[in-house]
């Protein structure tokens, strides 16, 4: 069991890392929603304890949400947009995988350092979620399409998600619930934006929204 | 109590969605905005008790930030009717770049302001730190549609930075909210709710460095949704871009909720013995608010955005305040009441403004006194109220937080603080009181379009009663708050006072 887990912290690692690399949207979508189907496979697997109806709900839930809605939402956004590459993004993709390879190394140094209690399934779950939280958001600054900064929020959710897991199993389940509801809103608010960015700027280049400033 | 104070506007929500009839919904809006305002207004006299085992309890706090968005909403939503009544349906023309666009459907921006009231009211009453966590982000995507109500270019890109700039940061708070999380279970058995009057009753036993590590991720993740700088640079940009109704209730309302937030988790830093560092903290912020507000302030060529800045000092000052600690909490309390209503007011001004103008230029508006004589009143009267001038209530908080911070030996913050209002004072100043004074040139397209009229200043525009009543309500408030405080109202500061300063 252990090993299991621990490839496919391994495969969540490389999903971040092909994220940064990668510069089809589509390719980058099917990506997350990979990473989205193994952090919802990982509860039921992490947990020393049997398995409750709670954890199944749950991890079924983010399975269906992460891995197959949010994807679908984003392709169809993808597709009514027409956009197929992020074309010269802020940061290469060479220097991103280095940025990466650097954020893993920092991520790793961290999280062996932090106090942490020590039940936890395999020592590089808080590595894999600072590593996630940080691709995320590098994601966010470094790319200009909307829908890639998308991807990079969605990811940052999956890192705090990944953390959450470790630590924070006793949330009550309607505060659990609650947090998917939130971002599920919150990326089919966004697909609808980019939509309505795309067509009225026939781009989804957010470094070209400029219009408001001092 | 509480759970009917929500349902209200989440059933006048749906409702306002389902119903196809425009007048119908607008008084379905009328409705609950006066019944949440009625029975938040019962609750001064008695408290309502606590909810599903005390994750919603109205607290002094949750109290005062309820009552100023109950009033606030309920200021707006009489303030909408009539704006919805100009707005139809239907493609018009952007008078800043002369584009054709058209409205968002009024079904839309009914519903969805109720929902945001709903989340509002959540956040005041939410106990435990996830479910705040739930609601504060709830606030964001409810509002998000209505900044973009005007389906152009500018509001959609102000939209966009919202939505995107806000949930990062909130996500960041639920970052926050997992390491505070830690910080309670952290080499103990067993599992502690995370609700705030356990986390104050067992504050000493908190792991310290996780604490620390969740108050940092909360202040900046909920410190980006309240506007506090360098995270603010959505706000100026929403606060103009939506309409002016959303843009009082932003300021009025939906700030304050962040700061709630904040407030809720400088209490469990208090509790654990790490006040002073939360104190430091906030007080950093809070000066970097009101400088980056002064420097923006002055100048400012748009006086929708302006206002906007001014938000951010007063969140800077809020943040200063608690962060000065002792008496200035309960300046904070009051300054944030006092803020709201006079920021409310202010902006559904500015709406009225616009409406005649055309214009958000703070150099193309002049003789609003003589065009809008009420409205020009008014603007006057929000500029003397938010600069902090007696007779209103902000002099009044403002001298509070300066008096504290100089009692307690603080002569440099104090000469800051002071030295930082008095700029924005005079920015202020220039751009309102320009405004309002002069002779009127009114642009084609504006309400006074004909030439007769450009000349004229003994023809005033007639003022709705709709779009004078409620700023005016507002700043009487604001008024008898600086010359009168109730008993209660006192008691309330007070309490709210003691609760997060210790």
């Amino acid at each position: 069991m252990r090993l299991l887990v621990d490839a496919l912290i391994v495969l969540l690692i490389l999903t971040n890392l092909r994220l940064v690399a990668s510069s089809h949207l589509a390719a980058c979508i099917y990506v997350v929603a990979l990473q989205g189907l193994v952090l919802g496979l990982l509860p039921l697997l992490v947990g020393t304890d049997p398995l409750t109806l709670r954890a199944c709900v749950l991890s079924g839930l983010t399975m269906v949400l992460k891995g197959i809605i949010f994807p679908w939402l984003l392709l169809r956004a993808l597709r009514a947009v027409q956009v197929r590459k992020e074309m010269e993004p802020l940061v290469g993709y060479t220097t991103s995988l280095l940025v990466g390879a650097v954020l893993l190394a920092l991520a790793m140094w961290f999280g062996r350092r932090l106090p942490l209690p020590v039940s936890e399934a395999s020592p590089l779950m808080v590595p894999l979620a600072l590593f996630t939280i940080m691709i995320g958001l590098f994601a966010i600054v470094s790319r200009r399409k909307a829908l890639t900064q998308v991807l990079g929020y969605l990811v940052m959710e999956n890192g705090i998600y990944a953390f959450g897991l470790t630590f924070a199993r006793e949330e009550p389940l309607l505060v659990e619930l609650g947090t998917l509801l939130d971002i599920f809103m919150a990326v089919f608010v966004m697909g609808i934006t980019i939509f309505h960015i795309s067509r009225e700027f026939d781009h989804i280049d957010t470094d070209r929204l400029s219009l408001l400033k001092d | 109590m509480l759970a009917v104070l929500i349902l209200i506007p989440v059933l006048a929500g749906a409702a306002g969605f389902l119903l196809r009839s425009n007048g119908i919904r607008r008084g379905v809006l009328l409705l609950a905005a006066a019944s949440h305002g009625g029975l938040t207004l019962s609750m001064w006299i008695r408290r309502p008790g606590p909810l599903f085992g005390g994750w919603l309890l109205l607290d002094a706090q949750g109290l005062l930030f309820l009552t100023v968005t109950s009033i606030l909403f309920l200021a707006t939503s009489l303030y909408a009717v009539g704006y919805l009544r100009q707005e139809v349906w239907g493609e018009r023309q952007d008078f800043e770049e002369g584009f054709l666009f058209s409205n968002a459907r009024e079904a839309v921006f009914t519903g969805c302001l109720l929902f945001f009231l709903a989340m509002m009211t959540l956040v005041t009453v939410s106990q435990h730190f996830g479910l705040l966590w739930v609601a504060v982000e709830a606030t964001t995507l409810a509002s998000a549609p209505l900044i973009y109500f005007h389906r152009h270019r500018r509001s959609l890109e102000a939209t966009w930075k919202y939505i995107l700039i806000c949930s990062v940061g909130i996500a960041l708070a639920l970052l926050g909210t997992f390491f505070l999380s830690v910080a309670c279970s952290l080499g103990r058995e067993g599992h502690t709710p995370m609700l705030l009057t356990n986390l104050i009753g067992e504050g000493r036993l908190v792991n310290l460095p996780w604490l620390k590590a969740a108050f940092l991720f909360l202040l900046v993740g909920y410190g980006t949704k309240m506007g506090l700088a360098p995270m603010h640079t959505w706000l100026p940009d929403a606060h103009s871009e939506a309409p002016s109704v959303i843009s009082a209730l932003l300021s009025g309302a939906l700030l304050n909720c962040a700061f709630l937030a904040v407030l809720r988790m400088q209490q469990v830093c208090a509790a654990a013995g790490e006040g002073p560092f939360g104190r430091k903290m906030l007080l950093l912020f809070g000066f970097a608010s009101m400088t980056v507000a002064a420097l923006f302030i002055v100048r400012q060529g748009d006086f929708k955005r302006m206002l906007a800045y001014s938000s951010v000092e007063h969140m800077g000052i809020l943040s200063l305040a608690v962060g000065i600690g002792g008496g200035a909490g309960f300046g904070a309390m009051l300054h944030a009441v006092n803020h709201s209503l006079t920021k409310g007011m202010l902006f559904l001004v500015a709406g009225n403004i616009l409406a005649a103008y055309k214009t958000k230029s703070t150099t193309e508006v002049q003789g609003v006194l003589r065009v809008l004589p009420i409205s020009g009143v008014l603007w006057v009267a929000g500029f003397l109220a938010i600069a902090g001038s007696p007779p209103f209530g902000l002099f009044l908080s403002e001298l509070i937080i300066l008096k504290t911070a100089m009692d307690q030996g603080h002569i440099w913050m104090a000469t800051g603080y002071l030295a930082l209002l008095s700029v924005v004072f005079i920015g202020l100043a220039t751009i309102m009181l320009r405004m309002a004074q002069g002779v009127p040139v009114l642009r084609p397209g504006g309400r006074a379009s004909a030439p007769e009229e450009l000349s004229t200043v003994e023809n005033p525009h007639v003022e709705s009663l709709l779009a004078v009543a409620p700023p005016l309500a507002l700043g009487a408030l604001v008024l008898i708050l600086g010359l009168y405080l109730p008993a209660g109202l006192q008691n309330v500061l007070e309490e709210a006072a003691r609760a997060i300063t210790g």
